[in-house]
């Protein structure tokens, strides 16, 4: 295990955050020489902690200080303190998230350049492209193991599976498959296969699947360059007159403000506290927020147009049993405007067990209308839609002074209102998705609103130009240039893909781009 | 039902004895509700009996599943029954009464039709109250382990291996 470092040592890294991002650049820096302090908010669950239940998990694991919300997104309405299902422990969201690991398509790195001018839409294109990430995606993938790279085999299909792809086989679809998951079809690296057991949501208790949290921390643990102190809450990232970042405040595990000095300080919090603890760190040199001359930190919040289909059928289909993202429709991922809207989307299976279906599948519905869908729940099959949504820049996350934390902070307010694509885009999902389930038989389907976000994307985005965004294209900031952001916060635009994979290749980028900065002298 | 099943050394003959009926649905007594066939009783100690009878009666019409008998639904209200609770919940079962007065019911609970007790619960959808108890169900209900299997859930499968040699793929009518 790693020796601690001190509170004054200024020569250390400071990671905020262990999730996909965090937790990845941790382990790449201490593999590469480098002392990191990890501060991460939550405590640490491994698989003998995960709990085989719905509300039982998500009291353990969920991010569940107060957040405030706004806007015309349904989430506001239904679920108004909780816009994202997301995880506060060590490894973060890696040990909710499906699995699902995905390239961006190459178009997508130039949204603005692809897809032309969109009204009330802030595209742009991204400083780097899929030439630039291919053999950083190479490294994500081995690291991951994600099945069907690297001649790994892809996973045997669920039940919800079946359903899903002979329906989409009726419908012509052709890029039909078990996915490219971050879940073991056989053992790898040390890690057992999955046992088709469900509950991804609630972390693998076979560690089946790849999550920071049993992999990346305790190797860079090992290398003794890494420390992570657990319940750490940071507060606020400080500066010396010259502007450059000189540590952090953050309150311990027994509430106590302590200060760790730095060398450079890397911010992965995810797209609501990464930016809000820029914002909250507002000093009288920056009176807007730490990095943000542009005005941008906190804007361009994306959150992946999303939406499920449920299908009833009048035999059952017991979709909870196996891998909860069991698979993936890839024909409606491109970009082909014909369709009335600009990117894509995928769908891909997903299973809730009877307690989250019933919070989820009609927030606020009650009625037979409601329990009927319920009572056959045995029968019932399920997809998730992730598609592109449009950046905008009134889509945006700031303080809520009127309210604060157990710290006193204040709150991350996070307004979304839904652009006309991303409504357009949804609507042909929904059809899509119920046609599917038309042609296996379903005698009933559910087009279901989406849950609170999980894919929060673009807070502090990457831009070429410091006018356009918050961080260059390795993820330091414009405007300091001893701060970096290195999580999903980052992202310049949405891409159709679920997004852990690419902020795990950035994050591995960055780690090489900042190893090079110090042995340069430049850090 | 847990908490219930000890009450049944009152006998059917006791209950009946002891009680008037509410509605078809319910047995009330002096501190207590119970199934007209005494299958389970609940106590109650903050609440007037006759109020949890009909809080029971509005959690099945909220969500309504005949194949689950009334405990579950009388396990998902029980948390009402304490003193902090208990203010806000009989003013709220007296306004679901004087709303079913004011459509020429006795009270709520003597409504034959389903369809006639919705239609009160239409009309007070956007209440505290209502809110209260529809999201209050959501998991009292719902997240009751011994209603899952009642709707084919299996819930957890770690302690048994998963279903990788248990039917994750079972599928047979594709």
């Amino acid at each position: 295990m790693a020796a601690p470092f001190d509170l004054s040592d200024d020569s250390v890294i400071v990671v905020i955050g262990t999730g996909a991002g965090g937790g990845v650049l941790s382990n790449e820096l201490a593999q590469r020489g480098v002392s990191v302090v990890a501060l991460e908010a939550g405590g640490r669950y491994l698989p003998e902690d995960y709990v085989n239940d719905e509300w039982e998990s998500f009291g353990q694991l969920a991010w569940l200080d107060p957040r405030t919300t706004s806007g015309d997104w349904r989430v506001a309405r239904d679920f108004s303190g909780l816009p994202a299902w997301i995880v506060k422990a060590v490894g973060g969201t890696t040990t909710h998230w499906a699995g699902a690991s995905l390239r961006f398509q190459d178009h997508e790195w130039k949204a603005a350049t692809n897809y032309g001018p969109v009204q009330g839409a802030n595209l742009l294109d991204w400083p780097i492209d899929g030439a630039e990430m291919a053999p950083w995606y190479d490294k994500a993938e081995k690291k991951l193991g994600v099945t069907r790279t690297n001649d790994m085999p892809g996973l045997p299909g669920c039940n919800n599976y079946k359903v899903f792809e002979a329906g989409a086989k009726k419908l012509g679809y052709t890029e039909v498959h078990t996915g490219r998951m971050a879940i073991n079809a056989q053992e790898y690296d040390g890690r057992m296969a999955c046992q088709q057991t469900g509950f991804c949501f609630q972390g693998c208790k076979w560690g089946a699947k790849w999550s920071a949290a049993y992999t990346d921390i305790p190797r860079g643990e090992a290398t003794g360059n890494l420390e992570v102190r657990e319940k750490a809450h940071v507060a606020r990232i400080l500066h010396d007159d010259s502007g450059t970042v000189t540590g952090v405040e953050y309150f311990d595990a027994d509430g106590n403000l302590q200060m760790q000095k730095a060398r450079a300080v890397c911010v992965a919090g995810n797209s609501f506290e990464s930016p809000r603890l820029l914002l909250n760190s507002a000093s009288a040199m920056f009176p807007d927020g730490l990095a943000n001359s542009s005005g941008q930190v906190g804007r361009n919040y994306m959150r992946h147009m999303t939406g499920s289909v449920y299908g009833v059928f009048d035999q059952p289909v017991k979709m909870w049993r196996g891998t909860t993202m069991a698979g993936i429709i890839q024909d409606e991922a491109r970009h082909d405007p014909s369709r009335g809207f600009v990117g894509g989307y995928e769908l891909e299976t997903l299973a809730l067990g009877l307690p989250f279906m019933a919070a989820f599948l009609d927030p606020g519905g009650w009625g037979r209308e409601f329990t009927t869908a319920l009572d056959a729940y045995e029968n019932m099959a399920g997809m998730w839609i992730v598609g592109e949504d449009m950046p905008q820049e009134t889509n945006r996350v700031t303080l809520n002074h009127e309210v604060k934390d157990q710290y006193g902070l204040p709150v991350a307010n996070v307004h979304f209102d839904d652009h006309p694509n991303d409504i357009a885009m949804r609507n042909h999902a929904y059809t899509q998705g119920a046609a599917i389930y038309d042609a296996m038989g379903a005698t009933r389907t559910l087009p279901t609103p989406p849950y609170p976000s999980t894919h929060n994307l673009g807070t502090n985005r990457m831009s070429e130009n410091p006018r356009d965004g918050v961080v260059n294209k390795w993820g330091r900031t414009h405007d300091i240039p001893n701060l970096f952001v290195s999580d999903g916060s980052q992202f310049t635009t949405g891409a159709a893909e679920n997004p852990t994979l690419t902020i795990v290749a950035l994050a591995i980028r960055q780690a090489d781009h900042i190893a090079g900065e110090l042995s340069r002298g430049n850090l | 039902m847990t908490d219930t099943k000890a009450r049944q050394g009152l006998s059917r003959r006791d209950l009946l004895a002891r009680s008037m009926a509410a509605g078809a649905s319910f047995v009330v007594g002096s501190s207590f509700v119970a199934a007209t066939d005494a299958a389970w009783a609940m106590e109650t100690t903050a609440l007037k009996p006759e109020t949890m009878a009909t809080l029971i009666q509005m959690a099945r019409d909220i969500y309504p599943h005949d194949h689950l008998a009334d405990e579950y639904y009388a396990i998902a209200v029980k948390g009402y029954d304490v003193p902090e609770a208990a203010g806000d919940v009989e003013a709220g079962i007296a306004g679901l009464n004087a709303a079913a007065q004011g459509k020429g019911h006795a009270d709520y609970l003597s409504i034959g039709w389903e369809r006639d007790r919705v239609d009160i619960l239409r009309g007070i959808e956007d209440s505290a109250f209502f809110q209260q108890v529809r999201g209050g169900l959501v998991t009292g209900l719902y997240n009751q382990k011994a209603v899952w299997p009642l709707f084919g859930y299996e819930g957890e499968s770690y302690s048994k291996g998963g279903y990788i040699n248990r039917g994750f793929d079972d599928i047979t009518w594709l």
